[in-house]
């Protein structure tokens, strides 16, 4: 038996997959549209449970913005809707910290890791890196249910008596480890961690998948370094979360095990309603080193996803090639790495030893230039372009203006001394805000606009698109902007109301403002959930395979490709994904072979 | 296993192959090792912080002296010993079930997976009996001015230093982070053996059924060597850090 034969058999495999779907069509409702082994449709699956994690954390929101911005209101309606969460119409300050702490979850994890990773690595990787599934399709329907059983779980967690977990998205113990301390820290926390870790593995599950497909199922021609830099971004992505998510798994594990088999991982010292606990010798500031660990690539899980989608649209829509493309890749590539070495930077004021925070200052403040090359490049690609401003395009462009507006105030945070000031203020609210959820959202919309096309062979309607993209864009800025301002004044994060502070009472006025347009600003996605659910039946049908006149590879498949992507052989690639305008022509293919007299890029 | 075929290195990359030469499963399995080692990393590491930042520890010469059958002898550190080579041991039987694998030769296959599988087994029985003996087995501690009678557990060590108690020497209670530790990490190393034996049981069942037979190739045989190794590995890391230092 030779090595050969192994590697061989897998192709030919996949190969007469995609063959035998044409011909016979033998597919049930359920393997179709359930249990499903097409990445397409598993991508589908991610992107729809993501939409719905994405209203229900965006509601969460609305709700505990009601109680920052209208402190002293009350709106009965909402003890008809909330029960005994809202007594009176106005919001239990227990339930006010589960629907923090719930919203936090659900975006970074359910909607911005997997619904935006989830989705479109999925969707693209097979697409355009020539393959006719991912490299085992069967671990990856698995990788999606797993996501459905944590989602299942996390939900239930909403409708236990006792609530879900309430300790803010970063679940610090010992808050979270003793259900003594609070009633978000009863089972609803144990929930958390229970879908969390069902989580991780879906993560994993898909991000093996992202990775080996990227790696061992190219197409003939299609080199690494001629790969759409979605291809790049994806790729990083899943390593960052196959080596990261574990680390994360472990601190879950220790925290379970502190929870429910009276261990003392992260406890010691304490006293709760004037009891004295036994456990002792643990520490609290392990379980953020762990935690952290995870948390700040977590954060880069997200936003590299969308950095790829961004280049990809913005270059296809400039009409021009990507400027800088090893730049590009080698940033992603520095962005990636240094990603693991800065996660104390979240932990300056712990204690931690400023002799050893010096170094994070330092290694953190590095991620500026990655950064700041990006930024360039995306700007000079945008420069003298012939700009087609699809709904798409405009996302990508509000992305790069976020990206740039969060990045500055990441550069204000990574000074540990002026972190001393600025932690767990609404400075930081402010900026992961801007940087990563608005962003990262931001890609998110681009690349569906984008691909919509692909996804379901109808166009999402433009006018609503349009009204979507202005009412975020700028709503996004005046919620989170004027946040710099309550941080820099040192208004606390993470407060049910603050009354009790005179000083903060000028931001009365303020706070009322932000919540009135978070509210607009989350009528306007119901917009975009309406155009995305309509057009899938009623859009306007696709009829030419490359509506965009993009180069790259999953334009040259049907309008509605089948399983298995391409009905015949899969097309040989010759060229970089990035000929726009070159030689007096608008683009050219990847698959087109090189002519004679063709200049070079 | 043959070698690649002569080609250029220039070429490896250019798409339609797979760069390393191995199938996209071997590659997975090898991410997902390179994940796991980052599991145990993070308990490892954490266990040496919370460890080294306390004034003493238990002595593991001291707590795990005891051997099955042979009463209170003292004999540090040789029932550990024990099943670490029968761990290392099950290494070298899958080493030969893949080595047969690549001749083809099914019944071998079989016979040294039922070695590994045994070797598993017994390791987990070895496991079980030593967290039994240090859960049951209770110690003398002073404690508050009493003597008072302790497991090893998650919430008590009775592995202290020892101080003089009525002329007797008597131990104190230790730091109780040791119990955590010990039992939750090799409780995780635990149930990776066990689930790698659930592994190797499949691939028997399936190696008797002629799947791999009629497929051509015995693959399936690396990859599960390939975790079983990993584990092996890893237990040479907890080996290390509980019972050696
Ligand atoms: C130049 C780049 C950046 C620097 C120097 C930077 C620095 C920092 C620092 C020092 C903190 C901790 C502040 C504190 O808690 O006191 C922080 C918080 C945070 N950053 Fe950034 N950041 C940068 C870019 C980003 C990006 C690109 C993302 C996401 C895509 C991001 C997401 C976050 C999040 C989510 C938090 C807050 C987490 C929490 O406490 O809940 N940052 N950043
Ligand atoms: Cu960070």
């Amino acid at each position: 038996m030779s090595n050969e034969a192994i590697l061989h058999e897998h192709q030919t495999g996949a190969h007469d997959a995609g063959h035998a779907h044409e011909h016979h069509h033998h597919e049930t409702f359920i393997t179709k549209y359930v249990f499903s082994q097409d990445h397409k449709m598993i991508a589908k699956q991610f992107l729809i449970t993501g939409i719905i994690w994405a209203i229900i954390g965006g509601l969460f929101s609305v709700l505990f913005r009601l109680q920052l911005g209208y402190p002293e209101s009350t709106f009965p309606w909402l003890e008809d809707f909330l029960g005994n969460w809202a007594k009176g119409g106005k919001l239990d300050p227990d339930f006010y910290y589960a629907l923090v702490t719930m919203h936090g979850t659900i975006l970074v994890f359910f909607v911005l890791t997997a619904g935006l990773s989830g989705t479109f690595s999925n969707f693209l990787i097979p697409l355009q890196v020539g393959a006719r599934d991912m490299a085992s399709p069967f671990l990856n329907m698995l990788s999606y249910w797993f996501f459905f059983a944590a989602s299942i779980v996390m939900m239930a967690s909403l409708f236990v008596q006792t609530g879900p977990a309430s300790g803010g998205w970063t679940i610090y113990p010992p808050l979270s480890a003793l259900g003594e301390a609070s009633s978000g820290s009863k089972i609803g926390m144990d929930l958390w961690l229970i879908s969390m870790s069902l989580f991780i593995i879906n993560a994993l599950l898909g991000g093996l998948n992202y990775i080996t497909t990227v790696l061992n199922m190219r197409t003939k021609g299609m080199s690494m370094t001629r790969m759409p830099l979605t291809m790049w971004a994806f790729f990083f992505t899943a390593v960052l979360g196959v080596l990261s998510f574990p680390v994360l798994l472990s601190g879950c594990i220790l925290l379970l095990f502190d929870r429910n088999l009276g261990t003392s991982f992260y406890l010691s010292d304490i006293v709760i309603n004037g009891k004295i606990l036994p456990n002792e010798g643990g520490s609290a500031i392990l379980f953020q080193h762990l935690f952290w660990f995870l948390g700040h690539p977590e954060v880069y899980i997200i936003i590299l996803p969308a950095m790829g989608i961004a280049s990809e649209v913005m270059s296809v829509n400039s009409r021009k090639p990507i400027f800088g493309y090893m730049a590009m890749v080698g940033s992603l590539f520095a962005i990636a790495a240094l990603s693991f070495l800065v996660w104390a930077h979240h932990m300056f004021v712990t204690g931690l030893n400023p002799f050893l925070g010096s170094f994070f200052v330092l290694l953190t403040l590095l991620i500026a230039v990655p950064s700041a090359i990006k930024v360039f490049n995306w700007l000079t690609t945008l420069w003298r372009g012939n700009i087609r401003f699809t709904p798409g395009m405009l996302f990508a462009i509000g992305f790069v203006s976020m990206f740039i507006s969060g990045g500055l105030t990441g550069i204000f945070l990574g000074n540990s001394a002026l972190d001393i000031h600025l932690h767990d203020t609404y400075f930081i609210v402010a900026h992961f805000h801007i940087v990563m959820g608005v962003a990262g959202m931001f890609g998110m919309f681009a690349g569906l606009y984008h691909w919509y096309p692909k996804m379901y062979g109808r166009y999402m309607n433009n006018t609503l698109a349009y009204i979507h993209f202005w009412v975020t864009l700028i709503g996004s800025y005046l919620i989170f902007w004027p946040m710099h301002y309550e941080g820099l004044a040192g208004m606390p994060r993470r407060y049910y109301e603050f009354s009790g502070w005179e000083s903060f009472n000028m931001f009365g006025g303020l706070n009322q403002f932000i919540s009135f347009v978070s509210i607009i600003v989350f009528a306007a996605q119901l917009l975009f959930v309406f155009n995305f659910f309509y057009s899938i039946f009623k859009g306007r049908k696709v009829t030419e395979l490359n509506p965009w006149g993009a180069a790259s590879l999953e334009w040259s498949t049907p309008i509605r490709p089948g399983h298995g992507n391409w009905p015949g052989e899969i097309p040989e690639v010759h060229r970089w994904a990035y000929d726009y305008g070159k030689d007096g022509r608008d683009f050219i293919p990847q698959t087109e072979p090189v002519g004679e007299d063709e200049s070079k890029h | 296993m043959t070698t690649a075929t002569a080609q250029p290195t220039t070429k490896l990359w250019s798409g339609g192959k797979s760069p390393f030469n191995v199938s996209y499963g071997k590659l997975m399995m090898w991410y997902f090792l390179m994940s796991d080692a980052f599991t145990f990393g993070a308990f490892l590491i954490s266990y040496g912080t919370i460890r080294f930042s306390q004034n003493v520890w238990a002595d593991p010469n001291h707590v795990f002296n005891a051997f099955p059958f042979m009463g209170h002898a003292n004999l540090p550190l040789a029932f550990v010993s024990l099943m670490t080579f029968i761990l290392i041991f099950s290494s070298v039987t899958m080493v030969l079930a893949v080595h047969e694998g690549h001749k083809m030769n099914r019944k071998g296959v079989e016979k040294w997976l039922v070695w590994t599988i045994l070797g598993g087994l017994a390791f987990l029985g070895c496991q079980a009996w030593e967290w039994t003996h240090l859960i049951t087995g209770e110690h003398e501690v002073l404690v508050n001015g009493a003597i008072q009678s302790w497991g090893t557990t998650v919430t008590h060590n009775p592995w202290g230093p020892e101080v003089l108690f009525n002329g007797k020497e008597v131990a104190t209670p230790g730091p109780i982070a040791f119990g955590g530790y010990f039992f939750g990490i090799t409780g995780f190393h635990g149930f990776h053996v066990f689930s790698g034996v659930v592994i190797n049981i499949i691939m028997l069942i399936q190696t008797r059924m002629k799947v791999f037979e009629n497929r051509g190739h015995y693959e399936m045989i690396e990859k599960a060597g390939l975790y079983w190794h990993f584990v092996d590995l890893v237990w040479v890391f907890v080996f290390l850090c509980f019972y050696l230092v």
